[in-house]
């Protein structure tokens, strides 16, 4: 295989990170909005929470991206 | 090359400057939009302290501002925390500025440098850890060993906690840098798109719209992407500057 075929795979593989980025967001508001539904007079208290999770979630996907990136650009 | 999505986040010279030992002292495209952001918050809140008893509009705002990161540092860290309200303040306003001034046709993202975020993030984490050591001393290293544990589970959770902290700052750092560098990466690549429908005429021409709308949702994403990490930095400030005062957590 060629050195250039090779890297571009590799960037494709390492942008698959973001799959378990997009499923963990999904969760994080997928679960927010179950409590928020059973309880909405505790939901505004749990937003910080929310977006924390959601930030701290996003950050591993966007690793493999930025991996991704060096891989290409690098 | 202008079809080349990375293009936007070269670092340009507009007035050369000497080289103070390892420091390149030239102003740099980057340099100009951190000091646009910088005097833009100094304009907007110079005009909004205007101190009177009755707040117009734009003093109404800064009072918002001010009460807005107030209450995230006291319910955050606790209200002995406050003396930090400047260093989150100016981290917020920063970034929000950096990455909102960034959507402007033909601006530099300054954010979307890493030598930039991990500069940030590297000083938030480096204080945490120099005042929890002042203020309680070498109890601080506590952090890395929590109380209530069964003695052997000590030579697991502190490797473990040790690396957490060690990965802090290149996890503040890469967040901001990639979630801002994702975007404008993302915006560029869906406009060539549309310019290369454009370009290929007749039926695809006409197609053109379903991008352009697309690129447009887009945008208003990557503003509440702007606004969002500005406020995700500042808040894991605070979690982070929550050790300094609760070390047996």
């Amino acid at each position: 295989m060629e050195a250039e075929a090779a890297r571009y795979i590799g960037a494709g593989l390492a942008s698959m990170a973001l799959i378990g980025a997009g499923i963990g967001i999904g969760t994080v508001f997928g679960s927010y909005l179950q409590g928020a539904l059973r309880n909405p007079s505790a939901a505004a208290g749990q937003r910080t929470n929310l977006l924390l999770g959601f930030a701290l979630c996003e950050a591993t996907g966007l690793f493999g991206f930025v991996m991704s990136f060096i891989i290409l650009f690098g | 090359m202008a079809a080349d999505p990375m293009h936007q986040f070269e670092i340009k010279p507009i007035i050369e400057g000497p080289q103070l030992g390892p420091f390149d002292t030239t102003f740099t495209n980057s340099s100009l939009w951190m000091f646009v952001a910088v005097f833009g918050i100094i304009i907007l809140f110079g005009l909004a302290t205007s101190r009177k008893l009755i707040p117009g509009r734009l003093q109404s705002f800064g009072e918002i501002c001010y009460e807005f990161i107030m209450d995230m540092i006291k319910d955050t860290t606790g209200p002995e925390a406050v003396k930090y309200f400047p260093l989150v303040f100016a981290l917020f306003f920063f970034i929000l500025f950096a990455n909102l001034l960034g959507m402007n046709p033909w601006a530099f993202t300054t954010t979307s440098h890493l030598a930039v975020t991990a500069a940030l993030s590297f000083f938030v984490v480096g204080l945490v850890f120099i005042m929890g050591i002042a203020k309680n001393g070498l109890k601080f290293f506590k952090i890395f060993a929590p109380s209530g544990l069964p003695f052997i589970m000590y030579f697991l959770i502190v490797p473990i906690e040790i690396i957490s902290f060690i990965a802090r700052p290149v996890a503040l750092s890469v967040r901001l840098f990639a979630n801002m560098m994702a975007g404008h990466v993302m915006l560029k690549v869906f406009a060539i798109f549309i310019a290369f429908l454009v370009g290929s005429g007749g039926i695809f021409a006409g197609a053109a719209i379903v991008p352009i709308i697309g690129t447009t949702a887009i945008v208003a994403l990557e503003f509440l992407v702007a606004a969002l990490q500005a406020f995700v930095f500042a808040i894991l400030t605070c979690v982070y500057l929550n050790d300094v005062y609760h070390v047996d957590h």
